[in-house]
């Protein structure tokens, strides 16, 4: 039960109860390859049947989805940076970003810490995933995610997000969106692996000259305990819309406690004082 | 005022969802919790002390709050008969879970409490029921300052120390007020000492949590919320309301006027207080660098 709450927790499964889980298994997403042609969403729409999210255009650049949420699973964010930075971009004074994000299956998931009725829970794979016959759509992990991922779907009542495609991975096949991927942008495999893979791959980019090339929640010791899935990004998290330092919530539950039951103290003994004295 | 933040965000859009609790429900609920078990716990004591009015008054207050607490919790739900699926596990990571719990039971002895207490059938099981709410009140009544400071909204979570102080004073003050307002002169006595203890409490945190008293990165700023738009318009609103009512109060005991008007007073402050905190928390989560500026802050420096 060490780290249960908070902090490195490395048989995330295991500590779920499963006796002899299979590998942790994630995605890494290598941002500085993708292309941003949304195979991921439309994949992940036709596999998982997701309805559709209407045919709004946001007005702010090509990107018409926004944001994750309860019917976009993968979001793919096209940013528009007009100055270069470091890298030597040619005579074009400008560069696109483009970044598909995703539930990040937290080690700590503060999502599925906070539901009260169970119907968010561990896989056997230390995935994430919502049991639909389950959720009466209370919305507690909606508030509970750092990076605003898991969303209530208002005609339907209750809470979806990405499932890391829980039924393919069950039959040993990769998620939708990693097989739909042209460039490789999004790799499936164990989460290991993958943190090497990244590594590698870091080092070859920051040999290249692409100095600003980091790695984005591949860190056990950050504030959710690591990422099932990960990312390469070429500039600070936030210009992805994903928080630069998420810490799961319940980090904080014990001293959330502690100040709860001295409150209520401290209700009972002014009740308790109220009535002393003469009638 | 803080100053304008520079942050870098995906063109301002937010990176938290918006909270999907909303007005009535949620600040309703957050009130009649608190009622229900301020209320439980004076009607235990008034019952110990033999002061029978308040008693009786107390009990009923609960469980009439209690339940409808328990409504308007159920309606906010996206799949409202679905509700019994919160008590399907007991998870102690969840605080709506521990609070379901705690409202399941706290509900039941109000409701043998009040039963016996009216209908005067078995007033030692009825009597020992108001004790026991009398141990699941205080709790219902501040668990919910954890409810809500358990997620990842900036305003909510950074105000873990403050909002279950806030409630717990709220509730002292908001069961003090039905009880002044039912009982009068002697026998209600011990409800007007509630109410002034309570407001002294609920404003004091208030005040605490509008200043960030205690917040760990960029204090100023996570707090803002409190202190601009309409959370801030209501929590002006609710201190002038608390501390008009608990003024009133001391005069309460000799005038019935004056201690109805500062029970209303005080329940109206409560309210305000309570939607304030809603309100907050939905301003917190749409602006980005409520979320962004603390962090990169810690970043920054680590
Ligand atoms: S990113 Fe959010 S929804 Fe996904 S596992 Fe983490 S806390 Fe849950
Ligand atoms: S909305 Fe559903 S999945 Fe989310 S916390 Fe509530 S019951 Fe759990």
């Amino acid at each position: 039960m060490t780290n249960s709450l908070f902090g490195p927790l490395h048989d995330v499964a295991e500590e779920a109860g499963y006796a002899d889980p299979p590998e942790r298994a994630g995605f890494f997403t290598d941002t500085s390859v993708c292309i941003g042609c949304k195979a991921c969403e439309v994949a992940c729409k036709e596999w998982n049947a997701i309805p559709e999210d209407g045919y709004a255009l946001t007005g702010m650049s090509y990107d018409n989805t926004g944001a994750l949420g309860a019917s976009t699973w993968r979001h793919v964010a096209f940013i528009e940076q007009s100055a270069p930075r470091e890298v030597d971009q040619g005579d074009g004074a400008s560069r696109w970003l483009m970044a598909s994000d995703v539930c990040k299956h937290c080690t700590h998931a503060a999502c599925l810490d906070v539901c009260p009725t169970g119907a968010l829970f561990r896989t056997e794979f230390a995935t994430v995933v919502v049991q639909q016959d389950i959720c009466n759509g209370c919305a507690y992990c909606v508030s509970a995610c750092p990076y605003g991922v898991i969303d209530r779907r208002e005609d339907d009542g209750r809470a979806w997000k990405c499932t890391m495609c829980y039924d393919r991975l069950g039959d040993g096949m990769e998620p939708a969106c990693a097989k739909a991927c042209p460039t490789d942008s999004i790799q499936y495999g164990p989460l290991d692996e993958l943190r090497e893979r990244a590594r590698e791959r870091l080092g070859d980019l920051h040999d290249q000259g692409v100095t600003e090339a980091r790695l984005y929640g591949e860190d056990e010791n950050d504030g959710v305990g690591g990422d099932g899935a990960f990312f390469l990004l070429l500039d600070e998290p936030e210009t992805y819309g994903l928080p630069p330092d998420p810490v799961v919530t319940t980090r904080d539950l014990p001293a959330m406690w502690k100040w709860a039951g001295g409150a209520a103290a401290a209700l009972a003994g002014c009740v308790a004082v109220s009535f002393l004295g003469r009638r | 005022m803080v100053p304008r933040a520079e942050f870098g965000s995906y063109y301002g859009r937010p990176i938290l969802k918006r909270p999907r609790w909303k007005a009535p429900h949620m600040p309703g609920y957050l009130y009649f919790g608190g009622l229900s078990g301020a209320a439980a716990t004076m009607a235990a004591m008034a019952d110990a002390t033999g002061r029978r009015r308040l008693s009786l008054t107390g009990r009923l207050t609960a469980l009439t709050a209690a339940a409808a607490g328990s409504a308007l919790l159920i309606d906010e739900l996206g799949r409202p008969e679905r509700f019994l699926h919160m008590l399907r596990v007991f998870k102690p990571t969840s605080p709506m879970s521990v609070g379901s719990w705690v409202l399941a039971a706290h509900g039941g002895l109000t409701g043998a409490a009040a039963a016996s207490a009216v209908t005067g059938i078995a007033p030692r099981l009825g009597r020992a029921a108001g004790a026991g709410a009398a141990l699941t009140g205080p709790v219902l009544a501040t668990y919910t300052g954890v409810l809500i400071a358990d997620t990842a909204v900036p305003a909510w979570h950074e105000g873990y120390r403050h909002l279950p102080l806030l409630f717990a004073g709220s509730a002292l003050a908001s069961a003090g007020a039905v009880g002044m307002a039912a009982v009068p002169g002697r026998e209600g006595a011990p409800a007007r000492r509630m109410v002034v203890l309570g407001a002294g409490l609920e404003l004091a945190a208030a005040g605490m949590l509008e200043r960030g008293k205690g917040m760990r990165e960029e204090p100023e700023l996570v707090s803002e919320p409190y202190r601009i738009g309409r959370a801030g318009a209501l929590l002006r609103y609710g201190r002038a309301l608390t501390a008009a009512g608990a003024a009133g109060t001391l005069v309460a005991g000799r005038s019935r006027t004056a201690a109805v008007m500062s029970a209303l007073a005080v329940t109206g402050g409560a309210l305000c207080t309570r939607f304030a905190v809603l309100y907050a928390g939905h301003a917190s989560a749409e602006d980005p660098k409520y979320t962004v500026v603390p962090q990169r802050a810690r970043v920054t420096r680590a």
